[in-house]
């Protein structure tokens, strides 16, 4: 009753194209979009907008890109987070050393990210399955290598510790939590839109097709290397902002040591229990995968379960690891068919049929 | 003449130390052949075989009950990581069960750190970490063991794979999973019996790098090492995992040996294995011995 979609018809191409057909689903994104960005800074307070929210939204959007390269194209990788790392890096650079614009620093990181992706994608032209996906930690250890040994990459600091500069957008001083929540969601909503809709367009396509059958899609007219290699970079370019993001939006000063190799598996967990091949799973992976610790130590704590320190951080790796089994075994699609099956039911409720 | 031997005492090192990353690179071939699943828990599991023959030893059990005990434990585990991780993903992307694997080795690090505690034991079998007298190199003693074990190891497993009915089982299997079912292979057998396997594997190359690094959590990261090992030599042969470990123990210490020495270019051992697989992969992308997947439309 709730989620007909009887009696709404597309007259024109475009209608018929648009990215959400449906009203309800328009009303939805829109109610989504004033809830974060309205709603949200007037509830929420600094623990929550400091050190949850911004994370999420950024990790949902590295998610995006491994989506992108793995739901998308079907290419495995375990070095995601590498290419987070040179976002990072590139933007303190961009920012230090050339005093560029914070947002023209954003995007620049992307593109020095999606130049190093390309790089790494190359093997993917003889490459494939899991031989793929193990030469991909080459990136994850050779840039962290790089970035800890040439401490060039950190302004001289040891071991790659950066400290990012105050952040300033044509008069909005970007400081406190809420204008760093502002602005992560601001470029994640852009981002994830044209994420979306890359998706659906002829490269989108292309690469499914590649995901699903590369030689047939090969067959069927599709150049496979530069669609391969526009795949890690799109995802890399993701990448990149995600961990612009995370240098000055979340954390202010790291090492290199923030984007270790249980980062990329963290992603790749968000991707496959959100959903692989869509945007929303993304949001709704990384959304699980950043709450779950938090939700489990607050279980522990709000049931006085008492212990030492290593008893409960070790309680929390084997929740942490049952429950990604236990997803895995009763909803392989994850958690965005999850939602496509609450939107089947809705369609006819309250009524039987 | 100096500077050779010194380049042979590095390179015999490497190659050495090759021979303990096959041994871990040894327990995914098993699992990779005969299930095709992609077991990142490895890692784990050698912590995990470690960490409780240890603790068996230090609770006052002679060595060698202690490593049976642990041996067995091995084949517990295995059997209920049959039942209940794969039995319900039968059938299932191997991308998911890999994922669930990774799972697995978060669950079991907790496990065994939640059992056995987190802090570091010491493990002396006895056999000193020390070089040999009167060669013109040196060569640890504790190297030439593990190298010996790993050969064993090696042999005993291509016997079995090739002279038991059980081996046979295991082979056709991997070979084609409907046709061996047909024949009536029992799956579900075989898979357990690869993992406990594959357990067993686990904890010879846990015991190995326990008592080289101590026995802690970093056990765990030498699976990283033979990843590189694995892709290397190709994920379905032990013949590969045996050269692609001497091929990248050799090759990485004598290149941070001299990396280091002249341009004082430190850690690289942490991704040359890598960089080295994928050349090899550009030139053979299924390794070294790897089973060539031929695709068809």
């Amino acid at each position: 009753m709730i989620y007909r979609e009887s009696g709404q018809f597309a007259s024109s191409y475009a209608k018929d194209m648009r990215m959400f057909p449906l009203l309800q689903d328009r009303w939805a994104f829109g109610a989504l979009l004033v809830f974060a960005f309205v709603v949200i800074p007037l509830i929420a307070n600094d623990y929550w907008l400091s050190s949850i929210l911004t994370l999420f939204l950024i990790y949902s959007l590295s998610a995006i890109g491994l989506n992108i390269l793995t739901g998308f194209c079907g290419q495995l990788s375990l070095g995601h987070a590498a290419f987070m790392a040179v976002g990072a890096y590139a933007s303190y650079n961009f920012a230090v050393r050339l005093h560029t614009p914070v947002l023209v620093n954003f995007l620049l990181a992307g593109f020095v990210a999606a130049a190093v992706g390309l790089l790494f994608g190359l093997p993917s032209l003889r490459i494939k399955g899991f031989y793929l996906a193990v030469a991909t930690l080459a990136a994850q250890f050779t840039i962290e290598w790089v970035l800890v040994s040439f401490n060039w990459f950190a302004g001289g600091s040891m071991l790659g510790a950066i400290d990012t500069p105050p952040m300033n957008i044509m008069g909005w001083d970007v400081s406190s939590n809420l204008d760093k929540y502002l602005l992560t969601l601001s470029v994640v909503v852009v981002l994830a839109i044209v994420a979306k809709n890359l998706g659906r367009s002829e490269v989108g396509r292309s690469w499914r097709a590649i995901r699903d059958l590369d030689v047939a899609a090969e067959i069927m007219g599709i150049r496979l290397f530069p669609y391969k290699l526009l795949a890690f970079m799109v995802s890399s370019f993701y990448a990149g902002v995600a961990g612009a993001l995370y240098a000055f939006c979340y954390l202010g000063s790291l090492e290199v040591t923030a984007f270790e190799l249980a980062v990329s598996f963290r992603l790749l967990g968000m991707i496959i229990i959100g959903g692989l091949g869509t945007i929303l799973g993304s949001f709704l992976g990384a959304g699980f995968i950043v709450l779950l610790p938090i939700l489990i130590s607050q279980a522990i704590v709000f049931l006085h379960i008492s212990g030492a320190s290593d008893f409960l951080a070790n309680a929390e790796l084997m929740i942490f690891g049952g429950l990604i089994i236990l997803f895995l075994i009763v909803e392989p699609y994850g958690l965005a068919r999850l939602w496509q099956t609450i939107k089947e039911k809705l369609r006819l409720w309250p009524f039987p049929y | 003449m100096e500077e050779f031997l010194f380049f042979m005492e590095v390179l015999v090192s490497g190659l050495l130390q090759g021979f303990m990353y096959s041994v871990v690179a040894l327990g995914f071939v098993l699992i990779i052949k005969s299930s095709g699943v992609f077991n990142f828990a490895q890692g784990s599991m050698c912590l995990f075989a470690a960490l409780g023959m240890v603790s068996f030893w230090e609770a006052g059990i002679p060595f060698w009950l202690a490593v049976l005990l642990a041996l067995l434990m091995m084949v517990v585990l295995a059997v209920a990581i049959e039942r209940v991780v794969l039995r319900p993903l039968v059938a299932r992307p191997p991308l998911i069960l890999f994922m669930a694997t990774i799972g697995l080795s978060f669950f079991l690090e907790g496990l065994a750190q939640g059992i056995w505690g987190t802090q570091p034991h010491g493990l002396d079998i006895g056999i000193p970490d020390r070089p040999f007298k009167g060669f013109p190199i040196d060569v640890s003693q504790f190297e030439l063991f593990a190298a010996g074990v790993a050969i064993l190891l090696v042999v005993g497993l291509v016997i079995f794979f090739h002279r038991t009915r059980i081996g046979r089982a295991l082979r056709a299997v991997s070979d084609d999973h409907t046709a061996a079912l047909s024949v009536g292979i029992s799956l579900r057998m075989i898979w357990g019996v690869t993992w406990a396997l594959a357990g067993m594997v686990a904890l010879v190359a846990g015991i190995l790098w326990g008592t080289r690094l101590g026995v802690q959590y970093s056990l765990t990261l030498i699976v990283l090492k033979a990843l590189a090992v694995l892709i290397l030599g190709g994920f379905n042969s032990i013949t590969g995992a045996v050269v692609g470990g001497l091929i990248i123990g050799g090759s990485e210490k004598v290149a941070e040996v001299y990396l280091s020495l002249y341009f004082g270019l430190g850690g690289i051992e942490s991704f040359f294995g890598y960089l080295l697989a994928m050349l090899v992969l550009f030139v053979r992308p299924y390794g070294l011995f790897g089973d060539e997947i031929i695709e068809r439309v």
